[in-house]
């Protein structure tokens, strides 16, 4: 275990660093020169001079990177171009936000997915598994942002159940800030709900006709037992991979979303940087987003281990 | 491996019967149309006792097996009688079911890797039939889990307790497979090909095991398979089955000696015997194949692929009835039993 952990943090490491390669030469290989989009009217050779030195833009490419990775390696992510705030610190406001939409979409896609997958395979051929079947297929083919404007519509402008835009945090009003990030969170996490709910009943209607399952019947388990012990169980794996493949859909999906609820999170952020071409904050978003999805990855194959014994990861005694 | 040498001591249903199935007939409905599994299907087994049932693949073997506990699917119509001393179970509600399944009437399966669950260990599997039906609390049951382990002979109990199916030989896990099925001390063990899976030698190990189960808690065992070897080695009665019908029910030795329904004979005849068919003689196999029936017909099922066929075998149904000496409780269903007993298996000859 701890030579696979040892491994894969050795890959990371190299992934990270391949990924800090791309996003520099990126950014860099796009057109148009930053010093001169910072030096607004004042465009003398000299000003320009200034603030390439100033950036560090006048040594060589390598030195360059070589300084940009250090000062990563330190946290220091550089400053946005636009506002001259330190992007560290722009990060620290609005990760929270994606970080709690995210995780709080998962859970409820997770719940629902799982649910409805479970009740769809074990009522087969009753209106529930239709119902749970119709809502899925809806979930699926209904775009984020359209079903967020309908809610919006709906569930804050004409009913004002829900804020139509804006954000609490956490800790200044834990209420405050579920009433505001429930309705994109739910938003946000349809879509996945309907793929989870799609994989969970197929993956349980094959546990369930399986030969243990049986077994466990044989043995006098109550139903529910049967159920979530021996059908269940086996069929997480699934619903865990595709939790994990389609976490970059989620960030996506996320940024949309936030739009659309005017969220100041990562989302935002990565949209304002975009059209502003502040590049410094691009940079750092492209390198957190890759590596939130290696750790993802990470915690996927490690959960794999815990929920099935039979996969083994390597480096452990067989 | 067909033949018999152990002596006749068949406790041929004498005495009360621990689990007596009388005219158990099972149709499902598929979307191809009704298909009849099992047509008026009897059989008794003593406490003790282990009887054997024969038949080709698709007989209704594992459909008679599985509906003792009401075990089918919803798509199964189930008619008849199935009491566990004296106790109707057919029709019963499940949760009534549910208390007999694992406790009373127990089962194993033919593959013991896919009828375990690979994401429990194999103590908590077993301890899981405890824990319902004993209420043992989680400690006592894997207490109770590495005592069974080592009943059923595997060895380091203590330590096997904790593995996963994975980590187990398959001769062992159909061990684990039978400790799980004696946890609770059944009356009645129904094994539905235990050996098909397993090499010849550990075949002969897990009968041994099933043996000794039986003198020990005296557990009742139907053992169903379409090895002849299997039923020759460990049975005391054998019960024939052919498309759905019991065609011919005797014990042990007698069958072997003298088969009266002419399916038997064919089966026994597909059968290698040592020393008989040593490379010399062609093996005899039946012709045909088992049918598919929508509904049981008023004819001898077996007509279309019999020797001995006839338009009165095609007619009307034979009766299960007795043949031979009348002390042997010999019963086929069979218009032309076969006449002489068979010369090709000595041995057998009482």
């Amino acid at each position: 275990m701890a030579r696979y952990l040892l491994t894969r943090a050795w890959h990371s490491a190299l992934t990270l660093l391949l990924s800090t390669v791309v996003v520099f030469l990126g950014v860099r290989a796009l057109p148009g020169d930053p010093a001169l989009a910072l030096a607004g009217e004042d465009r003398s050779p000299e000003a320009l001079e200034a603030i390439r030195h100033h950036y560090g833009l006048d040594q060589p490419l390598p030195l360059q990177f070589a300084q940009y990775v250090e000062r990563v390696a330190q946290g220091d992510f550089g400053e946005s171009i636009r506002t001259g705030v330190p992007v560290s610190s722009m990060l620290t406001t609005a990760l929270p936000v994606t970080v709690e939409l995210a995780l709080l979409a998962i859970l409820i896609a997770a719940a629902l997915g799982v649910g409805a997958g479970v009740l769809a395979a074990v009522r087969r051929g009753h209106p529930a598994e239709w119902l749970a079947n119709g809502l899925a297929l809806v979930g699926l083919s209904v775009p984020h942002f359209w079903l967020g404007l309908l809610a919006i519509l709906y569930l804050s402008v004409a009913t004002g159940l829900f804020p139509a835009s804006g954000f609490v945090p956490l800790l200044e009003d834990p209420v405050d800030n579920l009433h505001h990030i429930v309705l994109p969170a739910v938003i946000l996490g349809t879509g996945l709900a309907a793929i989870i709910m799609r994989q969970t009943r197929s993956a349980m209607l094959d546990s369930l006709s399986s030969d243990h399952v049986r077994t466990a019947k044989a043995k006098g388990l109550r139903p529910r037992a049967v159920i979530t012990r021996h059908a269940l169980r086996n069929s997480l794996i699934v619903v865990v991979t595709i939790v994990g493949l389609q976490l970059g859909g989620l960030i996506s999906g996320a940024v949309v979303t936030e739009q659309i609820f005017g969220l100041p999170g990562f989302g935002k952020m990565t949209i304002d940087a975009v059209f502003q071409r502040d590049y410094p904050v691009i940079q750092a978003v492209v390198l957190l987003t890759a590596t939130a999805y290696i750790v993802i990855n990470l915690l996927v194959d490690l959960l794999y281990s815990v929920i099935d014994p039979r996969i083994r990861v390597t480096g452990d005694p067989a | 491996m067909t033949t018999v040498e152990r002596a006749d001591t068949a406790s041929s249903a004498v005495g009360t019967p621990v689990l007596a199935v009388r005219d158990l007939s099972v149709s499902f409905t598929t979307e191809g149309g009704t298909v009849s599994a099992v047509d008026r299907v009897s059989l008794e087994l003593a406490p003790g006792e282990i009887v054997g049932m024969v038949g080709e693949s698709g007989c209704g073997k594992s459909v008679t097996a599985m509906s003792i506990a009401g075990l089918l699917p919803d798509s199964a119509r189930i008619s008849g009688s199935v009491r566990l001393e004296g106790t109707e179970l057919v029709g019963t509600r499940e949760p009534v079911l549910r208390r007999v399944r694992g406790k009373e009437i127990a089962y194993i399966f033919q593959e013991p890797m896919t009828s375990l669950n690979p994401v429990l260990t194999v103590g908590r599997q077993i301890g899981e039939v405890l824990r319902v039906h004993e209420r043992m609390s989680r400690r006592a049951a894997r207490a109770r889990a590495v005592e069974l382990l080592s009943l059923v002979g595997i060895p380091s109990a203590g330590k096997r307790v904790d593995n996963y199916p994975h980590q187990l030989s398959g001769g062992m896990r159909q061990r684990v497979m039978i400790a799980m099925a004696v946890a609770c001390g059944p009356k009645v063990l129904v094994a539905d090909e235990p050996t098909t899976a397993l090499d010849v030698t550990v075949q002969a190990g897990i009968l041994q095991v099933l043996r000794d189960l039986r003198d020990r808690l005296g557990t009742a065992i139907l053992i169903i398979t379409h090895d002849l070897g299997v039923i020759a080695d460990i049975a005391d009665r054998v019960v024939v089955m052919y498309a759905g019908r019991v065609v011919e029910r005797a014990p042990v030795t007698d069958l072997f000696a003298h088969p009266h329904h002419r399916y038997t004979a064919g089966l026994l005849s597909a059968s290698p015997t040592p020393g008989v068919h040593a490379g010399t003689q062609r093996l005899q196999e039946i012709p045909g194949l088992v049918p598919v029936l929508s509904t049981q017909p008023d004819a001898c099922t077996f007509a279309d692929r019999c020797p001995a066929a006839d338009a009165t075998c095609r007619e009307s149904a034979p009766p299960l009835a007795a043949v031979g000496a009348a002390v042997t409780h010999h019963l086929a269903a069979c218009w032309h039993p076969c006449p002489a007993p068979r010369t090709e298996s000595p041995e057998a000859t009482p």
